[in-house]
């Protein structure tokens, strides 16, 4: 039985933008981020990675690192413990902890370049970079896979060995396809063949990276009773935690990781990479182990998001209502299974309403980085794809696309592209938002000589999750309540989960000091991903809150009948921080009050809450894209940029906004520049901020936002997530802009001026 | 340890303090005041100059601390986000910071502090333009910079 | 990275003899903002960093009758914040200005720029187009070189071993005459040029027709490119939108690029015609006044 809840109003936290409780250690430099860790004795660890993108490793020969002044220890895939092979859990997807060890330490294969073949530890950092450079490795090169088309050609060279394929049910051997997974509703092909008007296209888009600026870290210590302490900075110490017992082979009781500040993550900090070599090195040396990835290593070894292929076919009546949808989507993988089909097939056609639809979607092993969650992984590559093409169906019918989104809008009832049937939802408030926003109807303005302008807008949809999270609260005689959870905060929860914690408590929102635990002080609370901290961390915090005014309500009662033992918990209301007597109304003490008086009233008053959400509240959005093209040399300014969001209720505003644009902005990067070049021979080209190119301040406008509000009834306050849906639009609102300033339509990722040039010649 | 090269005597002023140690000659700046000095407020991001994550004042000019030497600050000045905050409290950009919640997971906000300081030192009262082209050797990845132009033009205003 | 040690000599000759003895394992430092990126990436194997700002000549900054003489070490942003160097050496100041971000320009040096030899240094083709000579000193005493004779390929110069770029001078320009520099990047800073030209044009009294004109071209050869036949093609020439395009058709034809992660061989192609179109306009206004 799902708990639901009415939506409520006359907060007195929630809504307000009080300044964050870990502000001031940030603003300070006083927070302490994995980078930042120091302990008694620590040393650094370095990798030594291979330059080649697929090839077997003949031998390797640590000896000259081994004889190096000041280094302590190496390891190889010798040192790393057999695991399971098996698939777990890690909160955003599905492992194999053998392909995973083989993948952080490489045994008889290297399948991406940078893959780790040895490990050094030095008390110098320098030295144990330099010595992990003389570790000789003899490589019998094999043919490299760098996308899709290539991996899946006759006689590729299997990068996997022993990998069976699935597809659709059917086991196939010798392939890199590792998955390929259909969904069927209606009768799509009887649909199209009754459809006035049909669009199709292939889009294209390359790998690309989340981009946070801190890169990857661990500190590990192994001690002498084989208890391992990790510090890293994670987006779950408890996944972690699992991930680590799984490689390591220990029970999860030896295993205590704490969770550092994180300086960002999107999805990308969820896997482990450093934390079990830092461990090893650990063992072997006798030593802590601190180590800290070089940022061309980050792009070339961490998990970015797939890049592939998606084919689009969409078909509408005479009257403008979509009535099929068909869909195939290819995503690499890297170089072990598991991109994130079935995601995009849960959101390619979400924010529509069609009756009949069909999507192949084909899970594909390729010579690069295995993938790992970026910000709603798969929807903003399938959404490129959908709303490129509603755009060039309602421009081939001569409908307005604005009309055409809200009128075919999907609302309460409509079937997904997997299946699942939406509750309720805010697709059509969030277009009509739109729709009345400043920005739409505001003018586009002329452009200089030389450029044109154009504008263009898209739908955004991800699903959002719940799972499990823990909260415990405890007073302080000094009326504030200490608030215990294990979601790592990148972008400012604990505040908006203390505030959920003081709404119900009835107390300022500074008065709830949060904590960021390790895993030995906090029940188990899945990764801070999915956009599910706010939502279901605050659930937990609100139920916390809830226990805990019913455990105070006793204290109330205690005091009020002066050791008769008369009174009970239902003699005793609760409302905004004063407790009141049921009887005798004019009877009340404040929470503030009650806190100090609970020494003397059974001592200290503790609760807990703990929730495992199987579903969430769906996250709408719709951006808008001005933009200014230089026709000469295909250059693409963001001009005015508006991005609007169905977030159920926003806790604290300031977080939302920023949620909203953060997303929006790395869309842009992704819409214009960002990508992985691939080497011919293998390996990415561009690994560093100089050539993957990010948006910096001088490249964008303001991100305007328009907040919308359609509360879930899954949450006690409505709250449903907000952090992925802001990618998802800005590649279409890009590519629709650029279509509607230039007459072309862009159909491969990046969009960037050498493209856009090409296009105009043709 | 290696042996060809020698420690470098360092003698600097950080943060308004006088501060003498040895530091390998190979060491950058960032990585004397994060091991050495302790001030672990100066992050790394990329080390090759691109992501404005280290950066320091020196001598009254702001830098990647990633690519100054360790042995060039000897004789110099250093101000890192430690020095910020006096006794009277934050300064007027890190409460501004705070307000315009200008932060998401922190980690770009010492260098971008340092550098609008280093800004608004200078032009107290710069254009929307000349902030974001000022901050354009800071990368961000969680605030699209919005909010960050915004607590910086915040502070402008009041001067 | 192979662990260097610090050396920051107080004249040339201290210079000179530190890099004679270590040869190809010691370089000089003036802002390390390449030098240190390329250490760490062991492409080169240092035993010494030589630190040379501490050498006068190396950091001194001097606008006179004569000329522009910056040092080898001076900072990008001593030059674009001096109004007169804005004001007379305008291409210079373009390159200066868009060198990385401010951070880099706290510490980066155009002399610098020009020893790392890229074919997309910014403060290069500004150089080249103003007729800029390098200083050089050495074991066997000084020499000088003009700025387009003195990247001999990518990452390589005519330094010999032992020898230091002291500085660069550049002459003052005539009456009548402007320069300007653009680079074509997809973002709006902290990118290497795509492709990228500077112009410097000398008009008749009357300000309407060209009496010569040197045109550098920059990410389109291994090193950076004075476009002779370009630049040559405007002397005498009304300014008009016939000699401009033909100037701009012949820079392009001058121009060998080649497609990488950067841009394709067509881009970049297509680039220097549009960007020397655009310079010749904005050097003669500037020419102008």
């Amino acid at each position: 039985m799902v708990q639901t809840f009415e939506p409520k109003s006359n907060y007195k936290v929630i809504g307000s933008r009080p300044v964050r409780h870990d502000g001031f250690d940030k603003v300070t430099g006083r927070a302490i981020y994995g980078a930042d860790v120091k302990l008694p004795g620590l040393i650094w660890g370095a990798l030594a990675r291979s330059p080649h993108a697929h090839a077997i490793v003949k031998s390797i020969d640590t000896s000259e690192a081994e004889k190096t002044p000041g280094v302590l220890g190496v390891i190889t895939s010798k040192d790393m413990p057999e695991t399971e092979d098996k698939m777990i859990d890690l909160g955003e997807g599905d492992e194999n902890p053998r392909w995973t060890s083989n993948r952080l330490m490489a045994s008889t294969k290297v399948i991406y370049r940078g893959h780790p073949v040895a490990a050094v530890a030095a008390a110098d950092r320098y030295v144990a970079e330099e010595a992990a450079k003389k570790v000789k490795v003899e490589y019998e090169i094999l043919p490299v896979h760098n996308d899709v088309d290539s991996a899946l050609a006759d006689q590729a060279q299997i990068i996997i060995d022993g990998m069976v394929g699935d597809d659709l049910g059917e086991e196939v051997k010798n392939t890199n396809m590792a998955l390929h997974e259909r969904y069927d509703f209606g009768d799509v092909d009887k649909a199209f063949k009754d459809a006035a008007y049909i669009e199709e296209n292939t889009y294209t888009m390359q790998m690309v990276h989340q981009g946070y600026i801190e890169p990857h870290n661990a500190t590990a210590f192994w001690d002498e009773e084989d208890r391992v302490k990790v510090w890293t900075s994670t987006q779950g110490a408890f996944t972690a935690r699992t991930a680590l017992a799984s490689l390591l082979q220990l029970d999860v009781s030896r295993i205590k990781v704490t969770p550092c500040e994180i300086g960002g993550g999107f999805g990308g900090k969820i896997p482990v990479y450093l934390e079990p070599i830092a461990a090893l090195l650990s063992k072997k040396t006798g030593r802590p182990v601190k180590m800290v990835m070089e940022r061309t290593a980050v792009f070339e070894t961490t998990g970015p998001t797939p890049g592939g292929k998606v084919w689009v076919k969409i078909g509408a009546d005479t009257n403008g209502k979509l009535i099929a949808a068909e869909s195939k989507i290819w995503f690499e993988a890297g170089c072990n299974p598991g991109s994130m089909i079935g995601p995009a097939a849960q959101c390619i056609y979400a924010p529509y309403d069609i009756p009949n639809t069909r999507i192949d979607s084909y899970d594909v092993v390729v010579n690069k980085p295995k993938v790992a969650p970026y910000r709603a992984p798969g929807s903003p590559q399938v959404a490129y794809a959908m709303e490129s093409a509603v755009d060039d169906l309602c421009d081939k019918a001569g409908w307005d696309s604005m009309e055409f989104r809200i009128s075919n809008a999907s609302t309460q009832g409509t079937r997904r592209g997997d299946g699942v049937r939406f509750s309720v939802i805010g697709t059509k408030d969030v277009v009509n938002a739109t729709k009345s926003s400043d920005h739409w109807n505001s003018d586009l303005g002329t452009a200089p000589e030389g450029k044109v302008r154009g504008r263009g807008i898209s739908n955004g949809y991800w699903f959002n999750i719940g799972l499990k999270s823990s909260v415990n609260l405890n007073v302080n005689n000094d009326g504030t309540v200490t608030l215990i959870e294990g979601s790592t905060d990148i972008g400012g929860s604990r505040a908006s989960i203390s505030m959920q914690a003081a709404e119900e408590l009835g107390i300022p929102a500074e008065d709830v000091r949060p904590s960021i635990v390790d895993t030995d002080s906090v029940g188990y609370t899945d990764v801070t991903g999915g956009s599910r901290t706010t939502y279901a961390t605050g659930f937990a915090a609100w139920k916390a809150a809830n226990n805990l005014v019913d455990e105070l309500k006793g204290r109330v009662a205690m005091l009020w009948s002066e050791g008769t033992g008369e009174l009970g918990k239902d003699d005793v209301t609760f409302e905004s921080g004063v407790f009141r007597s049921k009887a005798e109304p004019q009877k009340s003490i404040s929470f503030k009050k009650l806190a100090d008086k609970l020494d003397d009233l059974g001592g200290p008053a503790i609760s807990t809450g703990s929730v495992d959400l199987e579903s969430a509240g769906d996250g709408f959005g719709m951006h808008i894209a001005d933009i200014e093209v230089d026709l000469a040399t295909g250059k693409t300014d963001v001009i005015r940029y508006t991005a609007v969001q169905d977030v159920g209720k926003a806790i604290h505003p300031s977080y939302v906004e920023g949620q909203m644009q953060g997303g929006a902005v790395q869309g842009i990067g992704w819409a214009l520049n960002e990508e992985y070049y691939m080497q011919d021979e293998g390996g990415m080209a561009n690994s560093s901020f100089l050539d993957y190119r990010m948006p910096t301040s001088l490249d964008l406008p303001e991100i305007e936002t328009v907040i919308v509000e359609i509360p879930t009834p899954l949450h006690p306050y409505g709250v449903r997530g907000v952090g992925e849906v802001p990618i998802c639009p800005p590649l279409a609102a890009i590519g629709n802009a650029i279509k509607d300033a230039l007459g072309v339509r862009l159909t491969d990722l990046p969009m960037n001026p050498g493209r856009i040039i090409e296009a105009l010649k043709k | 340890m290696t042996t060809n090269t020698t420690n470098v005597h360092i003698r600097t002023k950080i943060n308004g303090q006088p501060h003498e140690f040895l530091a390998p000659s190979y060491m950058s700046l960032l990585d004397a005041l994060r091991e050495i000095v302790g001030l672990t407020g100066t992050k790394e991001g990329c080390l090759d100059g691109n992501c404005g994550a280290c950066t320091v004042n020196m001598n009254g000019r702001i830098v990647d601390s990633c690519l100054v030497l360790a042995a060039e600050i000897d004789g110099g000045e250093v101000e890192t986000v430690e020095g910020m905050a006096s006794s009277d409290g934050l300064h007027p950009l890190q409460k501004a910071f705070l307000e315009e919640a200008a932060l998401q997971c922190g980690i770009c906000t010492p260098g971008f502090l340092v550098a609008a300081k280093g800004l608004l030192d200078n032009e107290p009262k710069p254009s929307e333009y000349r902030i974001r082209h000022w901050l354009a050797g800071n990368l961000c990845r969680c605030t699209g910079y919005d909010k960050i132009v915004k607590a910086v033009q915040k502070v402008a205003t009041n001067n | 990275m192979h662990p260097f040690s610090y050396v920051a000599p107080k004249t040339i000759d201290e210079a000179v003899d530190i890099l004679k003895k270590n040869g190809n394992r010691a370089r000089p430092m003036a802002g390390g903002t390449d030098l240190l990126v390329q250490a760490r990436a062991n492409k080169w194997d240092l035993d010494a960093v030589v630190d040379i700002k501490k050498i006068p000549e190396t950091m001194n900054l001097e606008v006179s009758q004569a000329g522009l003489t910056v040092g080898s070490g001076v900072p990008c942003y001593q030059i674009y914040d001096d109004e007169k160097i804005k004001k007379e050496y305008s291409a210079i100041v373009d390159g200066a200005f868009i060198i990385g971000g401010i951070q880099i320009q706290s510490r980066a040096a155009i002399g610098g720029n020009l020893c790392n030899a890229a074919p997309s240094g910014d403060a290069i083709c500004p150089l080249i187009v103003y007729g800029a000579t390098a200083h050089i000193s050495g074991p066997s005493g000084s020499r000088e070189v003009a700025v387009e004779d003195f990247c001999t390929g990518p990452g390589t110069t005519v330094l010999q071993n032992g020898e230091l770029l002291v500085k660069i001078v550049v002459p003052k320009p005539n009456a009548n005459s402007g320069a300007a520099y653009e680079r074509f990047i997809p973002r709006n800073e902290m990118d290497i040029a795509v492709a990228a030209v500077a112009v410097s044009v000398q008009l008749n009294a009357n300000g309407d027709s060209f009496e010569s004109a040197r045109i550098a071209l920059a990410s389109v050869g291994p090193t950076p490119i004075l476009a002779n036949k370009a630049g040559s093609s405007l002397a005498g020439k009304p300014i008009n939108d016939d000699s401009i395009s033909e100037a701009s058709s012949l820079a392009k034809e001058e121009s060998s690029p080649i497609s990488d992660m950067r841009g394709t061989i067509e881009q970049r192609k297509h680039l220097i015609e549009v960007i020397t179109a655009r310079m010749i306009k904005e050097a003669v206004k500037r020419a102008r006044g």
